[in-house]
């Protein structure tokens, strides 16, 4: 048979586009083989920590499991996606039709995963698991796990937002101890921005108070735990309308905005202060933040002040989930129902405080934060965990994060007008959440 | 018994046109071309062809992964990027960039260039110095300049002591790309640098030598013998500078995440927050259908103007 010349030379090109089709189709066939195999299976769970500590808990929890059930599964790996690009790492994997069995999930993300349907229905397997006792869960821990009365994620890590205090640098600047204005019933954010601005006022390489993230860029994570206590909201409670531009809100902008621009207690955008380092006189942060301290300068950890609508014990979860496009959902789910029963959460709470109520004893969550002592655990974790709100996100969290932080830039000026902001703000997301 | 041969009209005509498949050491020759060839060609169709045909396929679809939501919408997204503004605005930012920075990095290096192929001592070093930035990892350059340009970072706290208040360098829209900019240029400007060398290392020096004699100052032998001869180098380091700028991510990833406002959000990233936080996956497809179709007309316009201005070409 002969060939045209222009035929010719454009076959070794087919080859080699074919071969490459081929290469990449053989590549994905072996995935789908694997899905297909019969016997115990490889389950796998991605997690933000690599604290070595926390996969060996981790690890030994997995290990009696599939001593338990070497039928159901052959092993458990625990992946870390590090840095703060988690959960788009997570959702590239699934993207790549590489879907984790189970994952690792905060607070703000959770009503976006349980209510897009990414999390698969943990309600049937937890009440078949006997002695999981449910009932021992702390009221509204569950909230935004739960979605028409099903669980779809367990909060394994409820921990209070509090205040370190940095004791050498508040006496240094003259300044009361927050136990004493406590006691005195002077604990607001007022008095706090106060004892921060003269903290910071005679020494440049010194920050009055800082949120544990950017509050510039992570303004969710950042002040979600402070606009509470203004009996503030971003949106209402069913996600469908922008409450941003509400007075309780504009007027809590207002006061971070003077904060920053009149007391100075806050660093302005830009500013890089390290709390562990000693550069600051008070951060708002979780239990976790104990583990970065040491001894080099005196510090506390105290309850959340008071604000215009009160004191608003405040949590952040670290949730567990299965994820709905895994291979092995079932089996994954009766891995998390053994993963955070009664027993295992016990083992959990060296690191993270549980959901349950048997097990927050000073104690128990004394091995969390060896660093914290009695009255610290039981005053600022504890008691503020029993009666804490969990900070909201939305289910259109991913679709919200960007257009809101970019609006607020506008804020963060020193002639920048909360009111004009806000309503800015409602005007650009009201498309988004419409509908929730 | 004896047969004589004759050669068909086809062979003939094979051979008066010397074609270099018509004999069998020139097949040869092509079959090995080919061999040498083939990585290359499946490197680029693995990685390059077939990912670009399906982000054509899924920019004509609506993709949520976490859902599983994959369905066709045709040029729905195409419809819905034509009157994105953000998207819009990002283009524009992008293009800024890339010209801020295809300017001041191609100007740069070419200046160091010709102050490094002096014979003075010590220019060795120098090198080294300004080509050590390329190697080093771009996450923790962008790191290190990140504290130093902290608003309490170290080049305000130099520019307090000589009495200068220094702006907030990333928070400032009037000053954060120019910064990212400066940021790029540095870490880059090495590699141009020695392309540039190495170019001016070419141009015959009884050329220069020549012009000299006629009477030409350094300037114009410069302009009228050295830039001539080094054009086919600067359109190389434009075009690659360019295709880099286009595609900057972790700079703005790092130090200001598309902010203040969107005053650095370019459309790499802009895909980027697309596809990965947002999950719309379909609508970045789209983002990056048209980040190609930008690049391609820019390659294209380089190329298709070098006629007019880099030597040789005819």
């Amino acid at each position: 048979m002969r060939h045209s010349p222009r035929l010719r030379r454009a076959l070794p090109a087919g080859a080699m586009l074919t071969a490459a089709a081929l290469t990449l189709a053989a590549c994905s066939g072996q995935a789908s083989g694997d899905e297909a195999a019969d016997g115990p299976v490889d389950l796998r769970m991605v997690m933000w920590s690599s604290n070595e500590a926390h996969h060996a808990i981790f690890d030994e929890i997995a290990d009696a499991y599939v001593a338990e059930h070497p039928d159901e599964v052959s092993s458990v790996t625990f992946e870390p996606l590090t840095g703060s690009s988690y959960i788009n790492a997570l959702t590239t994997q699934i993207a790549g039709g590489d879907a984790p069995d189970l994952a690792w999930l905060g607070e703000s993300d959770a009503a976006q995963f349980v209510r897009s349907g990414a999390l698969y229905d943990l309600s049937p397997t937890l009440e078949s698991t006997p002695d999981y006792d449910v009932d021992d869960l702390l009221d509204g821990a569950l909230e935004v796990w739960s979605k028409d009365g099903d669980i779809y994620g367990y909060p394994f890590s409820n921990s209070p937002f509090g205040i370190y205090v940095n004791q050498d640098l508040l006496k240094k600047a003259g300044q009361p101890d927050p136990r004493d204005l406590i006691a005195d019933g002077d604990w607001t954010w007022d008095r706090l921005m106060e004892v921060a601005a003269a903290t910071a006022a005679d020494d440049d390489a010194v920050a009055g108070f800082q949120t544990v993230v950017d509050p510039y860029t992570a303004w969710n994570n950042a002040l979600g735990a402070m606009w509470m206590s203004w009996g503030a909201a971003p949106w209402s409670a069913d996600g469908t309308q922008c409450t941003f531009d509400s007075p309780e809100m504009v007027e809590f902008f207002d006061w971070f905005h003077d904060q920053i621009f009149e007391t100075g207690a806050v660093p302005g955008p830009g500013e890089e202060y390290d709390f562990a380092s000693g550069q600051t006189g008070m951060m708002l942060a979780q239990l976790s933040s104990s583990a970065s301290l040491g001894e080099d300068f005196a510090w506390d950890f105290v309850p959340l002040p008071a604000g215009p609508a009160g004191t608003v014990p405040v949590v952040g979860q670290g949730g567990v989930g299965v994820i709905s496009q895994s291979d092995h959902p079932e089996i994954a789910a009766d891995f998390l129902a053994y993963f955070t029963n009664k027993a295992n959460s016990e083992l959990l709470a060296q690191f993270f405080p549980p959901p349950r109520a048997s097990l927050l004893t000073v104690d128990t969550l004394g091995a969390a934060a060896p660093a914290l002592n009695e009255e610290q655990i039981q005053g600022t974790v504890i008691d503020q965990a029993l009666e804490a709100v969990t900070k909201p996100g939305h289910i259109k969290m991913s679709e919200l994060g960007d257009p809101v932080r970019a609006d607020l830039d506008a804020l963060w000026v020193p002639d920048g007008d909360a009111k004009t902001v806000l309503s800015q703000v409602c005007a650009d997301i009201e498309p988004i959440i419409a509908g929730g | 018994m004896a047969t004589a041969t004759t050669p068909s009209p086809a062979a003939g005509r094979t051979s008066r046109r010397g074609r270099p498949g018509g004999s069998r050491p020139a097949r040869i020759d092509a079959a090995f071309g080919m061999v040498f060839a083939a990585p290359a060609v499946l490197g680029v169709t693995a990685f390059g062809l077939i990912p670009f045909g399906y982000v054509i396929w899924y920019s004509l679809h609506d993709w949520n992964p976490l859902i599983g939501q994959f369905h066709w919408v045709g040029a729905a997204n195409f419809q819905r990027l034509v009157t994105d503004p953000v998207v819009w605005g990002s283009l524009w930012t992008t293009l800024l960039f890339a010209g801020l920075l295809m300017v001041l990095n191609v100007t740069l290096a070419l200046a160091l260039a010709v102050l490094l192929d002096q014979r003075l001592a010590g220019t060795g070093a120098f090198r080294a110095v300004f080509f050590s930035p390329v190697v080093v990892s771009t996450v923790a350059w962008v790191l290190i300049w990140n504290y130093l340009v902290a608003s309490n970072g170290g080049i305000n706290g130099a520019l307090a002591a000589i009495g200068i208040d220094g702006p907030n360098w990333l928070r400032d829209p009037a000053w954060a790309l120019v910064t990212v900019v400066v940021i790029q240029v540095f870490k880059s400007v090495g590699m141009n640098m020695v392309l540039f060398l190495a170019a001016l290392q070419t141009v015959p020096g009884e050329l220069k030598e020549a012009a000299r004699l006629d009477g030409a100052r350094p300037g114009r032998v410069f302009r009228s013998i050295t830039l001539p001869i080094i054009t086919p180098t600067i359109l190389l380091v434009v075009m690659i500078t360019t295709i880099g700028a286009m595609d900057v991510f972790v700079p703005i990833q790092i130090l200001t995440e598309g902010g203040p406002g969107r005053s650095t959000t370019v459309i790499s990233y802009l895909l980027y927050r697309t596809a990965f936080e947002q999950q719309d996956f379909g609508y970045a497809s789209a983002i990056g259908v048209l980040m190609f179709l930008v690049l391609f007309a820019l390659a294209a316009l380089q190329w298709g103007t070098r006629k007019k201005w880099v030597h040789d070409e005819v």
